[in-house]
């Protein structure tokens, strides 16, 4: 009937981050407890570009036993070198840690994202018990698909 | 050595004594004391299983059967040993009924193989309940596909509970086998196995128990239940992993097939031909899980030294506290409240994810199992994609269910 009905994006907005890993890094360490530095990673997840809900499909899911995880992968707007991605996850902190893979990986170019080790990056957080590679959960199978698309 | 232990007088329950069983109860994470209430997925282990497991394997091992010198003796002695205390355990009228598998999974795999391929043609029914744990609902989907079965599933209650009458709807003259848990593992919910039972042989149908939440909360008589075939497996019993029991009736074993071939299980081999061994030597094939038999042995003999009905009153106990203290953290809702429970409760909080939750409670060192708890079919039943789940064993006291109010609180503070 109507005719200005807007069109759905083909793909929604990648990540691209405002900090630098090492900026994460400093500010975390700021944090005495961890209450506080899981509200921060919250925080991290809310900041993320919006992942519209058509987006969150069987075929864009990352398979992990605890929560669910979707990720688009694309190329940064500014550089259509440079691999970046779109995620979201329905668990708060989950999509927060999406965030600190994005300061990790969404922009960088192929060759940096294969030398990044995200085990040694988040045990630098005090993380690792989120990504050790026996977690068979969404952000392992996660990094492994960036690793993929990256490559292709 | 079971004759003994048989004699020793039994413990009046005292959960602080308990709690000096289990060594690893006093140890700290993230530097606060652990509060477990995991156990439905994996118990601890009390120091006696550890060290028979160790005096198994310092002092008596080597492989077991046919072996002519003392040190295989007596290790054919200790695992043999521990399949008495697990036909006493469970009341089973023979030992030769008892089969060691490697746990509760590859039980119902061997039932669905073996027994399954021997008695299902296309048409046949098998009866599940929509509560069942992945392990007792994917076995009998390959059968399925093998034999041309169908799978049909008898529905929940919105509290979690079963009614008999829906099982008189789906049983019928079609209906080869019946495969339901005894306890939910997400709900806590106690089915009526006496009542299945009944309801199963009147077609001519066999029950198979998933008694892995079942046979740690209370005494099981497997004669008194009625089922064809009881499945468990020794580490949410307080003993190892890597050990399972079949227990099934003697002539259905004698009827079935071999599930695999190898070793321990033939009586004579010829490139032509192969007789099998009587069971459970036949469902044997290999080296078994010796040493893990023997600790899940010295499991059972360590809780048959303590009150088992003070046990299960002191779990029955923890249950209610948490189930009257939970739906005081704004938020929180029970899944799973049926009369008849054994001490596990699922739960959600509004506005947090079971993952966040379960993330933000391990720092206050409070140990709970969120996802869909390998139940998907019940997740959508339920509508939810996976909750939050406290279980307790006999090792847990009130001042834990406290710890994981307090904690609950906390996180959904970080998580608002």
């Amino acid at each position: 009937m109507t005719t200005s009905m807007p069109t759905a994006p083909d793909t929604p907005v990648m990540i691209s981050p405002e900090m630098t890993f090492a900026e994460l890094k400093d500010n975390f360490a700021l944090f005495d407890d961890w209450e506080d530095r899981y509200r921060y990673i919250i925080d991290l997840g809310r900041k993320l570009p919006p992942f519209p809900i058509e987006f969150q499909t069987e075929a864009n899911k990352v398979r992990g036993c605890m929560s669910q995880v979707w990720l688009v992968p694309g190329h940064d707007v500014s550089d259509g070198r440079r691999f970046a991605f779109a995620a979201d996850s329905d668990a708060h902190i989950v999509k927060g840690l999406v965030a600190v893979l994005g300061i990790l990986f969404s922009g960088q170019t192929p060759d940096t994202i294969a030398s990044i080790d995200p085990e040694v990056a988040f045990g630098d957080l005090g993380l690792d018990q989120h990504l050790s590679p026996s977690r068979r959960n969404g952000l392992v199978a996660m990094v492994q698909k960036i690793k993929e698309y990256a490559k292709a | 050595m079971s004759a003994l232990a048989r004699t020793l007088p039994i413990r009046a329950f005292d959960v602080a004594e308990i709690r000096m069983d289990f060594p690893i109860l006093s140890r700290q994470v993230h530097g606060k004391p652990l509060v477990f209430l995991d156990s439905a997925a994996s118990a601890q282990k009390p120091r006696a299983v550890l060290d028979a497991m160790t005096q198994a394997f310092e002092c008596e091992y080597a492989n077991v059967h046919r072996g002519a010198y003392w040190l295989s003796e007596k290790a054919t002695t200790n695992y043999e040993a521990a399949r008495e205390k697990v036909r006493a355990f469970i009341n089973a009228t023979s030992d030769s009924e008892i089969v060691f598998t490697k746990g509760a999974t590859d039980a119902i795999n061997l039932v669905a193989a073996s027994y399954g391929r021997m008695v299902l043609k296309p048409g046949d029914e098998i009866v599940l309940t929509a509560l069942e744990h992945h392990s007792n609902i994917v076995p009998w989907q390959l059968i399925a596909e093998q034999t041309g079965a169908v799978i049909k599933v008898v529905p929940i209650n919105a509290d979690g509970s079963v009614s008999v009458d829906r099982f008189a709807d789906v049983i019928c003259a079609k209906t080869r086998i019946v495969a339901v848990a005894h306890v939910s593992n997400v709900l806590g919910t106690v089915l009526p196995i006496e009542l299945i039972a009944q309801l199963s042989h009147k077609v001519g149908a066999k029950l198979l128990v998933d008694g892995c939440q079942g046979i740690v909360h209370e005494q099981v008589d497997v004669q008194a239940l009625g089922c064809d075939f009881y499945a468990f497996s020794g580490h949410k019993l307080y003993g190892p992993n890597a050990i399972g029991v079949l227990w099934a009736r003697a002539e259905l074993l004698a009827a079935m097939p071999p599930y695999q071939g190898g070793g321990e299980m033939i009586a004579i081999v010829t490139f032509e031909k192969s007789t099998w061994a009587e069971a459970p030597a036949k469902f044997e094939a290999g080296t078994p899980p010796i040493v893990p038999a023997i600790g899940l042995g010295a499991a059972i003999d360590y809780l048959n030294g303590i009150d088992r009905t003070a046990a299960a009153a002191h779990e029955r106990d923890l249950l209610h506290y948490a189930m009257a203290e939970l739906p005081k953290v704004p938020g929180v809702k029970l899944v799973g409240t049926a009369q008849n429970k054994a001490s596990v409760q699922s739960f959600t909080m509004d506005g947090a994810h079971p993952h966040d939750l379960a993330t933000v409670l391990d720092r206050s060192g409070v140990c709970v199992r969120a996802g869909h708890h390998c139940a998907q079919p019940l997740m959508d039943v339920l509508g939810v994609t996976a909750t939050a789940r406290a279980s307790f064993g006999i090792y847990n006291t009130r001042g834990e269910v406290d710890a994981l109010i307090v904690a609950l609180h906390k996180a959904r503070e970080v998580l608002q």
